[in-house]
């Protein structure tokens, strides 16, 4: 029992971890209806600017600082030079568009910054607590708190900025509808540059946290793209739905992982290890059967 | 001038239903056969039989399968990597497992084993489209590798699922040079080809872009689409699994599961986006130009380095192929969505009035 605890609350940790990324898809989405498929890679190059920042002789803050703003900046010449002039494609086309963007920061933020594997020092260490280990015998790591921590307070400044800014509002009102938006006078491109800086701001948190974890390196892009099953469970616009999703993906690969294995054995034989590589995709795909629109999603109504 | 289709009347139903109705499409389409059947085996070197035209071609069946899928049907997947994975596997499986089987047979029975397993991941097309789709593909790309690395009985027990192929008798004869395994590839290709330019213009490629423009509205005038959908999943998996069988057989010799990653299922979602959604020539376009990129990149980049007196790595070159991937991919989307094919059916407009354009 006491093991099954430890693997459950290990896997709702890592989960913390799948929903600090999803909500920048959540974000995205939300304001513009782009499914951004490059929030990985965006994870990735602000993981790298960081690191790189630090390698040029920056401290740790002014590293930080740079980074944010190379993702804004990237973020809003993002949404400047690709997604505007798409305006009006079909929803499948900006996400193929956003594949391609994937793939551009993929092959320029290793090329400026250098590709090799490196570790980011955040100043906190991912050790067990002794107090926990001590009392319960179970292994949970520091380091996973603090980043549970970090996402709830991401969590609720965006919830309160969304909620009670003026610009938050905007935001809604733009999700809401786009044209409805424009005739009372919101404008719609700074609206989008915003989101774009924001969901920056979001992948710079999570590139640290992830980056803090695992080290800087090019299968943070993987990582990143368990944030889909994720959004699949949680509804694509429903910022709530990224946490919970990522949670139940967490915990549930990380028992998936422990306990699938050993019964697979026995009734074919082999090493069945690695579900943990596709089981969140196949959980969101058989989910996705019963209830397509996520948990938190809004239903749709498909009119002709 | 050279494209001038006036005084060509057609005066019978078979005249107007033709594949290629215009006189010149015609004689050009039978030029490149003859080409790509004669001269091509008596001009070319091995190394361009081996290593660009065969994966090439191979390449090319694969993107008319996704095409087939995303660009007549409408339904994106990230997953048709996979599906080349259970191709070749099944192919290798028939080879190994039914005695004295004709390597055909098992080509045609692996594309439809592909076809099986495709229905069962279109499955959930039939409740959810567009991204949700693309990310349930996913799961199929994963699973399958998975699969094919961890069942033992898979790769007849090799270690980590590594496959190497049987040899290609064709009717009794042993085909080991690149040109007979050339004209085998050439040959299939060719005939599947046909075929789905042929589909397209069915009732059923009707359907399915019915059902691509707007799936509610294809139901309201009575296209079934359950039917629909899922035949679109499994020809196209059917076509991806020969390109798979013949990837596995005539181009590498040996694969492994991992060969078939996430990373070929973009390139061949690449292929089709650059060569034109929605068009069967677009997608041997599209794998000509992804494929061809690379090599290009390889010779120019050094080059306009040493020009500029920049330090090159080899590293720096394949980060810079991803950028100009990813740059592309925009780009086309952004300045033709119809991709390269788009851009040849403005040539011909063009061709119709030149020299004389009034």
């Amino acid at each position: 029992m006491n093991f099954f605890l430890e693997v459950l609350i290990g896997g709702l940790l890592s989960g913390v971890m799948y929903a600090l990324v999803a909500l920048g898809f959540v974000m995205i989405y939300k304001a513009s209806g782009v499914f951004n498929f490059a929030q990985g890679a965006m994870v990735y190059m602000a993981a790298l600017s960081v690191v790189g920042c630090i390698e040029k002789g920056a401290p740790l803050w002014l590293a930080i600082i740079l980074a944010f703003g190379i993702m804004t900046l990237f973020g809003i010449a993002t949404e400047k030079f690709v997604l505007r002039k798409l305006v009006n494609q079909p929803p499948i086309s900006l996400f193929m568009a956003t594949i391609g963007l994937a793939f551009f920061i993929e092959g320029l933020a290793p090329m400026i910054f250098g590709s090799d594997p490196r570790a980011l020092e955040l100043g906190i260490v991912d050790e067990p607590i002794p107090w926990i280990l001590d009392n319960w015998n179970m292994v949970i790591s520091k380091f996973d708190l603090v980043a549970a921590g970090v996402a709830a307070v991401l969590v609720a400044t965006l919830a309160l900025f969304f909620q009670y800014t003026r610009i938050g509002r905007a935001l809604r009102a733009v999700a809401d509808d786009h044209q409805a938006a424009l005739s009372i006078g919101i404008p719609l491109q700074h609206i989008w540059a915003i989101v774009w800086g924001v969901a920056g701001f979001v992948a710079l948190v999570a590139g640290m946290m992830w980056g803090a974890r695992n080290g800087v390196q090019f299968a943070l892009t993987f990582t990143a793209l368990k944030a889909l099953p994720v959004l699949i469970l949680g509804g694509f616009t429903s910022v709530p739905g990224a946490i919970v999703g990522g949670l139940i993906i967490g915990a549930s690969e990380k028992l998936a992982e422990i306990y699938i294995p050993p019964v697979m054995q026995d009734l074919f034989g082999g090493n069945f290890g690695g579900i943990e590589g596709w089981f969140p995709y196949v959980l969101a795909l058989l989910f996705l059967l019963v209830r397509p629109e996520g948990l938190f999603g809004e239903r749709h109504i498909d009119r002709v | 001038m050279l494209y001038r289709e006036a005084g060509q009347f057609k005066t019978t139903y078979a005249a107007d239903q033709q594949l290629f109705p215009i006189r010149q499409d015609r004689i050009g389409v039978l030029v490149l056969l003859a080409v790509a059947f004669l001269g091509v085996p008596l001009l070319a070197s091995e190394y361009w039989f081996s290593a660009i035209l065969i994966p090439f071609l191979i390449f090319a069946l694969a993107a008319l399968g996704l095409n087939i899928l995303t660009g007549y049907a409408g339904q994106l997947s990230l997953g048709s990597a996979a599906f080349m994975a259970v191709g070749a596997y099944a192919a290798y499986n028939f080879q190994l497992r039914i005695e004295g089987i004709p390597i055909l047979i098992s080509f045609i029975l692996a594309g439809l084993t592909a076809a099986g397993v495709g229905i069962l991941f279109g499955l959930p097309s039939l409740r959810i489209k567009g991204f949700y789709l693309a990310v349930a593909t996913l799961a199929a790309q994963f699973f399958i590798v998975w699969c094919l690395t961890k069942f033992p009985w898979l790769s007849n027990n090799s270690s980590s699922g590594v496959i190497s192929t049987q040899q290609l008798i064709f009717f009794g004869h042993e085909l080991k040079t690149p040109v007979e395994k050339y004209l085998l590839v050439l040959s299939i290709v060719v005939v599947l080809a046909l075929a789905a330019k042929n589909m397209v213009r069915s009732t059923t490629g009707r359907a399915w872009m019915a059902v691509r423009d707007m799936d509610v509205a294809a139901s309201v005038i009575g296209i079934r689409l359950m039917r629909t959908k899922l035949l679109a999943f499994a020809v196209s998996s059917f076509y991806c699994g020969v390109a798979g069988a013949l990837y596995a057989f005539c181009y590498l010799g040996s694969v492994e599961p991992d060969g078939f990653s996430l990373d070929m299922s973009f390139k061949i979602l690449f292929m089709i986006i650059i060569g034109g959604v929605g068009s069967i020539m677009g997608s041997f376009l599209g794998a000509a130009f992804i494929l061809l990129l690379p090599i290009f990149l390889d010779i120019a980049l050094p080059f306009f380095a040493e020009l500029f007196g920049l330090p090159f790595s080899s590293a720096t070159v394949s980060h810079i192929q991803i950028l100009v991937f990813g740059a592309l991919i925009m780009f086309f989307l952004i300045v033709e969505p119809h991709g390269l094919a788009r851009l040849w059916q403005i040539a011909k407009e063009k061709l119709r009035l030149w020299p004389f354009p009034h």
